[in-house]
Parts: C-alpha cells; structure tokens; sequence
C-alpha cells in the first residue's frame, strides 16, 4: 500500500473546493483556446446546413472555381462549394469522434474494471488479449475490420474504436488496481454491498479522470484516423462532404486548384488541435499530483 | 545477456499467435465468402453452385475454421500465408517484392524525424522558455494533429508543383523518396522533439552534470558527451514504437505518393475484397513491426544494465 494513503494525518485538511479542477483548467490559455475552438466546430456540427451559405451537394457553379467573395473557399471539382461542404462536414468529423470513442470506450472500460477488479485467471487471460492487440498499432486492426465489414462511415467508427479499445481496457485495469486495495473500497465490502455495486460505485466513478483524459485525446485521434481510411477510399463514400474523403478528391487536380485537398485538412488540423489542448488541460487540472506543482 | 534475450524472444510468440488469431477470427467469422468472390473475378457470368463447391473443397474452406486457422497459423511458421484471389500468387511473394520499398520509406521517415526533433529537443531543453522552446512545443502540438495525407498533399504542392525539386509520385530514384520521407518524418518530429526536451531538461539537473560544470568543462562538451547521451536513454525506446507510427503512416502516404509498397498493397487489397492478401499483409507488419521493437529493447537492454538484471 503507497504510504502518501495512509499518512494524511500529518497533513493539514485542505478543504477541496467542488470544480477546482475547471478552476485549475480555465488558468491554462492553451485548454481554454482548445475549448473554444471545440465548442466552435460543434456549433458548427449542429447548424451546418443551416448556416451553410448553399447546398453541399449542389453543383451549382463552374467547377474548380478559386477563392472569390462568392465562395469563399472555391468550388471542387463538381462546381460544388467548399466551404459548405466543410462546415456540413463538421458533423460527420465530429460524430465519428465521438461515436468511435464510445464505440472504445464503453467495451474497453469494461473489460478493464473487469480484469482489475476480479484479478485471478479472468485478468491473466484479458490482460494477455489487451497487450497482444496493443503490440499493434491501431490503425492496422482497424483496417482489417474495415477489410471483413466493407467500406462505410459507419464501419470506420466500429473499426476505429474496437481498435482503441485495448487502450481504455489498460488504462482503467490500472486504476482499478490501486483503487481497489484503498479502505473505502474495502469498508463498502464490509458493510455488505454486492460485487456489481463496488465495481460501478465506488471503484469505477473514481477512476473516471484518467478515461475522461483519454477520451478527449482520443476524440481527435479517431478522427485522424478515420479521415486517413475515408481518404483512402475505405471510410465514407461520394458524395458525402467528409473531410477526409474530399481531400482525396482533390488530389488528381493538386496543381490546378490546390484549395480543394488544403482547406478540408485545415478543418482537421484545427479540431484535432482543439481535442489535444483541452485533453492535455484535463490532464494538468484533474491530476492532483500535478496540481500541487503549480 | 543471452537469458533476457531468449525471454524476450519467448515474450513474441504468445503475442503474435494472439495476433494471428484476432486478425483470422475477424476476417473468417464476418460475412463474405472469398470462393464465390475468386469465381466472380476469374470467371465472370453465371458462378454455378458445383463449381463454387468444387473450389471451397480446393481452398479447404469447408474445414471447421479451427483446422483452417492451423493451416493458417502452420504455414505462416514456413513463410507461407497463402495465395492472393487476385493475383493467383503466394502472398509471400507480393510481400517480399515490395517489402523493400515500404522499409526504405519507414527508415527515410525515422531518419528525417531524428534529424529535424533531436536538434529541436535539444534547442528547447537548454534555452528553456525561450521562443524555440514556444516554437518546439507548437511545432510537436501542430505535427500530432495533422492528418498525414494532407501534409503529404502540402509537400507535393510546395515541392513539387511550385519548386520542381522533387518528383510528385513513383519510386524509381532516392529522389522520390525525399517527399514521402519527410512527410512521415515531420509528423513523428515533434513527438521525438518533446520527449527529447523533458528528457533532456531532466538530465540536466542531475548532479553529475553540475559535477562536469564545476570542473570546467566546456557547456558544448557538458550537453553532447553528458548530457545527450543519457538523454537519449527513453528516445531509443520511442523510436520503436516511431517505427510502427512509420509502418502506419506507410499505409496512407504509399498512396498519396504512388509508391509500390505494403502499405498500398493491402489497401487495394482490401477494396478488391482478396482476404487472403489483407491477412497475410496484417500478420506480416505486425510481425515486423513486433522484430523492430524485440531489436530496440535489446540495444535498450545493453545500454542500460539495469534493464537487463531487473527483468
């Protein structure tokens, strides 16, 4: 048993003050600037096509038109106009984020709280399975999924996240680990809580934080990857205005309208640098080690 | 020595049956049927059910999966993974044919990445706060969030479309080499240039290092011989797993750059439905991939002896 547990006698009780952590977090410019970006883009997401100024799907102009005060981005290679298909686009990026990470998240959580919390041959034989399947890098698993379901949008969000699962599974068996052996945990045993009820109560909502890190990180790594399939021509298929997939389309006509592959992954860039930034802030502001630094 | 690398090597096989066994159960327990597919594509017309039963019993797909995966798992021991729908060749074959190609990129890529994050880490660690610090950290945000195609696209644009120094696409020179290396090197950089900058700051304040200072020795001698060195202790470990960042990114940047390579290969693999290919190309990068890391523990291990006697 780590010492600094026991030994809180010898420290004076410092009130912990509710919402410290957003307190700790809205001090860091970085997190701040992350947040507002994501908070941006999902506005986006939710109003896309009404804010879109036309029809993502239209062809309603010359096609590969430049930049120009009429589209603001250029026209792709259908006479279609980019920036609405960007900002439509905001909200297939951000549901594949999102939906992957669940899709990881919630099963990789699981199998995690389990391997920890029951321990024995069950953590031996799914431990064995998560560091296997970790030896790999993602995106590898992911494409062989991608290979047995077809290519979709929807299955790069199953493959996408099956393949970060074995990341939440370690992280939470790890918590779980030291979580278990503290007192409370072992208090709530004695006074007769069933198994099911100390797992989910008392030993999963506090190792939340570290998921919760995670989790935003890995919000802005799905979408990376599932861009990277879609652009491939594994992930979302014409003519869905997917980020990924429009650069693609660019691609042929690199030197006569480079705008058509650029601002789609100007897009990216800016809200997987917005997942980073508010996932490294979480990180500072919810890890009480780190908070004493400061 | 020898007995942490006969465990290590031990360590591999369980991880990469594991491997095996994943990639097999998910491309065999999902629909699709790869005889009626080999049909489709050899024959064309009317697939007649005795003909499609006839090549299942050839293919050996009317086995209980379990026996197949031992064929499977058996062959691979041999070098054997099987035949391409597509191509009517051993997978084997179309693997080591472009195996080459996809090694000189991934080793480009790291070459690069060392080039431009060890010079970078370093600048930041010594003058810390400082605007290369600022610079280095934005540059490490900045090349961990852009997706690796697109920064592909942008190098094509720059240097080759609007300088002409480098040709867009194909393999046939070192000369095409250059963009796709650095594309995969600039995305990796920041990740070294950081762990190299905390890895160095730490170093930094060790005593032996206040030790070298207080002889007098040179600051330049102080970071290269001292400090470098030790510091790179943890970037050694990075780099292996830099190399599988690099194996990934092969997969996309072989197709934005037209490179004949592994990673292009089991992309067109796997729209052309040749499960067999996309299997063996799996089993077979994750098996490298695995080797290269077995590698950088080792020299890991002989670096630092403590590795060696605490596992």
């Amino acid at each position: 048993m780590p010492a600094a547990v026991l030994s809180f006698e010898d420290q004076p009780v410092r009130q912990v003050r509710k919402f410290q952590w957003l307190r700790v977090f809205a001090r860091n410019k970085g997190a701040v600037l992350g947040a507002i970006l994501l908070v941006f883009w999902a506005i986006v997401a939710i109003l896309g096509p009404a804010i879109a100024p036309h029809d993502p799907l239209a062809m309603i102009s010359r096609p590969r038109r430049p930049p120009s005060a009429e589209f603001w981005l250029g026209t792709d290679l259908l006479g279609r106009d980019l920036l609405s298909r960007i900002l439509v686009g905001a909200q297939i990026s951000l549901q594949l984020g999102v939906i992957s990470v669940v899709m990881g998240g919630v099963p990789g959580v699981l199998i995690g709280l389990i391997a920890g919390y029951v321990g024995g041959r069950v953590d031996t034989l799914l431990s064995r399975f998560i560091d296997a399947l970790l030896a790999l890098p993602s995106i590898l698993l992911a494409l062989v999924i991608i290979a047995a379901l077809g290519p979709s949008i929807r299955n790069v969000m199953i493959a996408v996240g099956i393949a970060t699962m074995p990341l939440y599974a370690r992280l939470v068996r790890s918590s779980v680990l030291s979580i278990k052996e503290l007192p409370y945990v072992e208090a709530a045993r004695v006074v007769g809580n069933p198994t099911w009820r100390i797992m989910f109560f008392h030993v999963l909502v506090n190792a939340y934080a570290p998921v919760l890190v995670l989790s935003t990180l890995q919000v802005g790594n799905a979408i990376l990857i599932g861009s990277g399939l879609s652009f491939l021509g594994l992930g979302a298929q014409p003519p869905t205005p997917e980020w990924g997939l429009m650069s693609a389309e660019g691609r042929e006509v690199l030197n006569r309208a480079w705008w058509i592959s650029t601002f789609p992954g100007f897009a990216i860039l800016s809200v997987v640098v917005a997942c980073n930034l508010v996932g490294d802030g979480l990180r500072s502001a919810l890890d009480p080690r780190m908070r004493m630094e400061r | 020595m020898s007995r942490y690398l006969l465990s290590r090597v031990m360590q591999l096989i369980p991880v990469l049956f594991i491997i095996s066994l994943v990639v097999f159960a998910i491309m065999h327990v999902l629909p699709g049927d790869p005889a009626e597919l080999m049909l489709a594509g050899a024959e064309g017309g009317a697939i007649t059910p005795e003909r499609l039963m006839e090549l299942k019993e050839q293919m050996g797909l009317n086995d209980p999966l379990v026996v197949q995966f031992g064929r499977f798992i058996g062959g691979a021991l041999v070098g054997d993974l099987g035949e391409s729908i597509r191509f009517r060749t051993p997978v084997t074959e179309l693997i080591l044919d472009r195996f080459g190609s996809t090694i000189a990129l991934s080793l480009g890529g790291l070459f690069i990445s060392l080039a431009v994050g060890l010079p970078l880490g370093m600048l930041a660690a010594v003058r810390q706060n400082s605007w290369i610090d600022v610079f280095a950290m934005g540059f490490a945000y900045v090349g961990a969030s852009m997706p690796v195609y697109w920064v592909g696209l942008v190098m094509i644009l720059l240097f080759s479309f609007n300088l002409g120094w480098f040709p867009p696409a194909g393999a046939d020179s070192w000369r095409s080499l250059v963009l796709p290396a650095m594309t995969l090197g600039i995305v990796s950089a920041g990740v070294i240039s950081r762990l190299i900058r905390s890895s160095m700051v730490e170093v930094l304040s060790e005593d032996y290092i206040r030790a070298a200072r207080a002889k007098g020795l040179g600051e330049r001698l102080i970071l290269w011989r001292h400090g470098l060195k030790n510091a790179m202790i943890p970037v050694i470990t990075m780099l292996g797993l830099q190399f599988g960042a690099m194996l990934a990114g092969a997969v996309v940047i072989e197709t934005v750059f037209s490179r004949p390579g592994i990673g292009r290969l089991v992309v067109s693999a796997i729209l052309q439905k040749d499960y067999p290919l996309v299997q063996g190309c799996i089993v077979f990068l994750a098996a490298v991939y695995l080797l290269v890391n077995l590698l950088v523990d080792l020299a890991y291990a002989w670096l630092d002896p403590r590795i060696r006697y605490g596992a």
